[in-house]
């Protein structure tokens, strides 16, 4: 304990005027020292203060905000109060910051070299005649494939992954002693996320560099962070050892958001922390968790506990830590996938299902040839029963969403036929459908923000469907409207809210509501839960299944979200480049995930387990088109066994149960290849 | 929609609480309310003249002198908006609704029909506003009748590109294509969906287009196309008082104050008014 913090935050307090001249506190009092070689991790759901204690900590506050009180010390010196030249010769010197979005932060019109340079001459610790090879070296040192080629590249010939690997090179340029990284790998794909995550936690060894990780994800944090500090309504409630904080933490929020994490080895469908947490500013005299909080007494309304040591080591903000360990850890309410789906009747059928995106040319168009070039989307069979959940599971550019289009006729489709459960084929086009066909299919999509008009209020919004449905109005309307949002654990209150005044949780069970009053026969889910905060997720999951259960309704599920899919569906598709390459139902797959894609895929997830460490079985490419002929995964398979891949589609193997692979190689060789290389595999 | 109404009184307050919106406003409700109130507040009638005092200066009795004919300039510059503002107050929004359904539509369908009309469009815009006018003015005369529909004309022609644009900006949002999912009609999406969200756009636009307008309508009047004497009307009163700029610059200087007060009130309004709704006009092409 004798060297002093590299980085200390100290009783800091940061807000915003409000309109009404009320001081807005979004950091309220936080205390952080993170000592030199450190790698803490910072989680919290959004509107939690993280990123701006992050941005704080290099001395930079977002416009409008301004500090009360308290310091942020890097090495001795108070960033906030230091005037701007001086500044700039600590920023990217020696504390170095990793952006979210890395590929908008690279400078499009600028080659991968120009751009590392650039941050070499300000902040380079060599000789400006060796910032060529130093450009190249750090390339390397984020593992690019080829420096070279890569340093004559610009931004947008890089994938995502890429991208990201060039920040954290042009954050190393200045071999800074610490690296601020705010959610360095929110909106990349699994398995590309695993690499990334691997190589930042072997930097950190080996370079011994100090790292402030900011992420929702805790199991990006477990990965990277041997400490980690939870933040709550502006301000830490729990920090120490991340083998504590994330296996027995001594604070109920803490304790919460962990169960309200899907995980991949649970199948059950995790525990909701209910409410939502206070607006900036909205927190009472007491604890800012009091409401949400199973173990709150009275006390915990008026005392504002202090962040303080407990006998384990970490820091608590809690008036009743010894109670926390007594919590019962409220398991999800699912059973198991329900066996009477089995002789229930067809809902959907979808037969050689194939979309393509490519344009017909001008000689195509002439001889009425198709488009050219492999389909985007190609020989999707699926069947779904009556009440069946289905999920669609791939990376980004996999098609899953292109065939939820598809299927509501959004999205033309070159091939096949999609047939409700009475046989009714689903004109291509959703203009062509009849009312009846059109109420049968609904969707929810992503993103609330982007699916609700805002400018309708919450009345206007369920009007929609039940007006051109079933032609209700007045006092009819009303009464639908309002039963529409008590099945959505909403009350009428919420008739006539607009969405920006409601959380994002609301906001989608509004989306959901929505789609229900069509009384539909089949739900397409497109990704409902990725844009929420964990806690919210697991409310909307538990919504989802309890409206499955009740109405009887089909679902669709797309999801990147391994652990999201196994508490939700029944059964999952996995595909890779508009295929579908495993098919079979949930237990089944996820225990024995048995094409070589799944196999990498479900390696790469990364449970909330400190320690854990996911293996890379593929290298993180991302490939553009799928290719013309042969296996879709072949280019990057790492079971590859030779030509045939190149050149024949793989057979479909039954492995019993309606599980099918997509191989080549026999499933039982397959089985036996994992056992004999994996013996860590057992870990599932 | 009791969440609308209070939407609007929020953008009212935040208007009136900038200065350029409240000196704007100000501007323009005072115009309106004088071009109301005139005929019965003037101190003498419009079309008395008096060969007794041509050209007089300012003075108690006429406080902004006469003009070349003996009237008083005061009477006819308070009353010499009201031709001006009544065409225009009707022609804007005439051109605000057909420009502004134009330019939805073919934003939202698009295709072949949108890449010709936006042609035209461009071609209409690439030629003077004046001569077209005028060509319309000679041959049909120009009455109010004939005024309205062809100021209405021409200035909704700009409108159609700014709500096609700003319709761009709304149809990829899912919430379009959650209702086309839902099976509902071109019409329903354009007035349901996509209208509440481009209505900020089209109604700074609106006033914009009105200064355009009064600003077009006073130039005819200056070139003897607009309002016939004896009628009041600033831009003849500018067309008539120019001779004598030199030796009685007041009947010239009430009516270009008036008329640029009134151009400068809504310029000024209509920026602040886009800043209170949030639309941003630096961004907005201008024509």
């Amino acid at each position: 304990m004798g060297e002093p913090p590299l980085i200390q935050v100290s009783a800091l307090r940061v807000g915003f005027a409000s309109r009404s001249g009320r001081v807005v506190e979004v950091l309220r009092g936080v205390d952080l020292e993170v000592r030199r070689g450190e790698t803490v991790g910072i989680v919290g759901e959004s509107g939690s203060g993280k990123s701006t204690l992050l941005l704080a900590a290099m001395g930079y506050l977002k416009r409008g905000l301004r500090t009360i009180e308290g310091s942020a010390r890097f090495d001795g010196t108070d960033l906030l109060s230091l005037p701007r030249h001086e500044l700039e010769r600590i920023r990217g010197r020696r504390l170095a910051l990793i952006p979210q979005n890395s590929g908008q932060s690279l400078t499009p019109n600028l080659r991968i070299e120009a751009q590392v340079a650039e941050v070499l001459r300000l902040h380079g610790t060599r000789p400006a005649g060796q910032n060529r090879e130093r450009v190249r070296e750090l390339l390397a040192q984020v593992r690019l494939p080829d420096p070279d080629a890569i340093a004559r590249r610009y931004p947008h010939e890089l994938s995502g992954g890429q991208q990201q690997r060039v920040a954290i090179a042009m954050a190393l340029a200045g071999e800074p002693e610490a690296l601020l990284l705010d959610e360095p790998t929110t909106g990349l794909d699994v398995t590309t996320q695993a690499h990334v995550l691997d190589l930042l936690s072997d930097l950190a060894a080996q370079l011994g560099t100090t790292m402030v990780y900011v992420s929702h994800d805790l199991g990006a944090i477990a990965r990277v962070c041997a400490r980690v500090a939870v933040m709550y309504g502006g301000e830490i409630v729990l920090d120490g050892d991340a083998r504590r904080v994330l296996v027995e933490p001594a604070h109920p929020y803490a304790r919460g958001l962990l169960a309200s994490i899907p995980r991949l080895a649970g199948g059950a469908l995790p525990a909701a922390l209910e409410g939502r947490p206070p607006e900036p500013g909205g927190a009472g005299p007491g604890c800012a968790f009091a409401d949400r909080c199973a173990l709150a007494i009275d006390a915990c309304r008026t005392t504002r506990p202090a962040l303080a040591a407990r006998p384990d080591g970490t820091l608590a903000r809690c008036l009743r830590p010894d109670a926390v360990a007594d919590l019962a850890p409220r398991a999800g309410a699912r059973a198991a996938p329900d066996a009477s789906t089995h002789d229930r009747g067809q809902a959907l059928a979808l037969s050689r299902l194939a979309v393509s995106y490519a344009r017909q040319g001008l000689v195509d168009q002439l001889l009425g040839r198709p488009a050219g070039g492999p389909r985007t989307v190609d020989g999707i069979d699926l069947a779904l029963r009556e009440g069946e959940a289905v999920a669609l599971v791939g990376e980004s550019g996999s098609g899953k969403s292109t065939i939820l289009k598809a299927i509501a006729g959004l999205v033309p489709r070159a091939d096949g036929t999609i047939a409700l459960g009475d046989g009714i084929a689903l004109a291509p086009d959703v203009a062509r459908r009849g009312p009846g066909e059109l109420r049968a299919v609904q969707l929810v999509f992503q993103n609330p923000d982007e699916s609700l008009n805002p400018r309708h209020d919450v009345a206007t919004i369920l009007a929609q469907p039940l007006g051109l449905y079933f032609g209700l109005s007045g006092e009819a309307l009303r009464r639908r409207s309002v039963e529409l949002l008590e099945q959505v654990r909403l009350g009428a209150h919420y008739l006539d809210r607009l969405p920006a005044q409601l959380s994002g949780g609301e906001k989608q069970r509004v989306a959901i509501a929505r789609a229900f009053a069509a009384a539909p026969r089949v739900v397409l889910c497109d990704e409902v839960t990725s844009a929420l905060d964990v806690s919210v997720q697991a409310a909307v999951l538990a919504l989802l299944d309890a409206l499955r259960r009740d109405s009887g309704t089909t679902f669709v599920f797309v999801s990147h979200d391994l652990a999201v899919v196994r508490a939700i569906a029944d059964r999952v598709a996995v595909l890779y480049q508009g295929r579908i390459c495993e098919l079979g139902p949930v237990g089944a797959v996820y225990a024995s995930p048995s094409h070589p894609y799944t196999e990498a895929l479900m390696a790469a997830v990364l449970d909330p387990v400190p320690g854990a460490r996911p293996r890379l079985l593929a290298d993180d490419v991302q490939e553009s088109a799928p290719p013309a002929q042969g296996c879709p995964f072949q280019r990057r398979c790492h079971r590859r066994v030779g030509d045939i891949c190149a050149t024949d589609a793989p057979p479909a193997r039954e492995a019993g149960d309606g599980h099918v692979i997509r191989c080549h190689i026999p499933v039982e060789e397959l089985r036996a290849l994992q056992r004999a290389e994996a013996p860590g595999h057992g870990r599932r | 929609m009791t969440r609308g109404a209070s939407r609007w009184r929020g953008v009212a307050r935040s208007l009136f609480s900038r200065p350029s919106g409240a000196i704007g406003a100000t501007l323009v409700l005072a115009h309106v309310a004088l071009a109301v109130a005139s005929p019965w507040i003037v101190p003498y009638d419009f079309k008395a003249i008096s060969a007794a005092m041509i050209l007089d200066a300012p003075s108690v009795a006429h406080w902004l002198g006469t003009d070349q004919l003996g009237r008083d300039v005061l009477t006819r510059t308070a009353m010499g908006g009201r031709q001006a503002i009544v065409v225009t107050a009707i022609a804007t929004p005439l051109a605000v609704a057909w420009g502004g359904i134009l330019g939805i539509w073919l934003g939202l369908a698009g295709g072949r029909l949108d890449d010709v009309l936006m042609r035209v469009v461009d071609a209409f815009l690439s030629l003077p506003w004046i001569l077209k006018m005028l060509l319309i003015i000679v041959t049909f005369g120009a009455g109010i009748g004939v005024l309205v529909p062809t100021l209405a004309f021409f200035y909704g022609i700009p409108v159609i590109r700014i709500a096609r644009a700003a319709t761009h900006g709304v149809v990829a949002r899912d919430y379009v294509l959650a209702a086309r999912a839902r099976g509902h009609g071109r019409p329903a999406i354009i007035l349901r969906e996509i209208l509440p969200n481009v209505l900020d756009a089209l109604m700074v636009e609106g006033a914009m287009r009105w200064s355009w307008m009064l600003l077009a309508f006073s130039s005819l009047s200056f070139l003897g196309f607009g309002v016939s004497p004896p009628t009041p009307d600033w831009g003849l009163m500018i067309a008539d008082a120019r001779s004598f700029m030199a030796i009685a610059p007041w009947a010239g200087l009430a009516p270009v104050v008036a008329l640029s007060s009134l151009i400068v009130g809504i310029n000024l309004a209509a920026d602040a008014l886009a800043k209170a709704l949030g639309v941003d006009r630096a961004a907005a092409p201008v024509h």
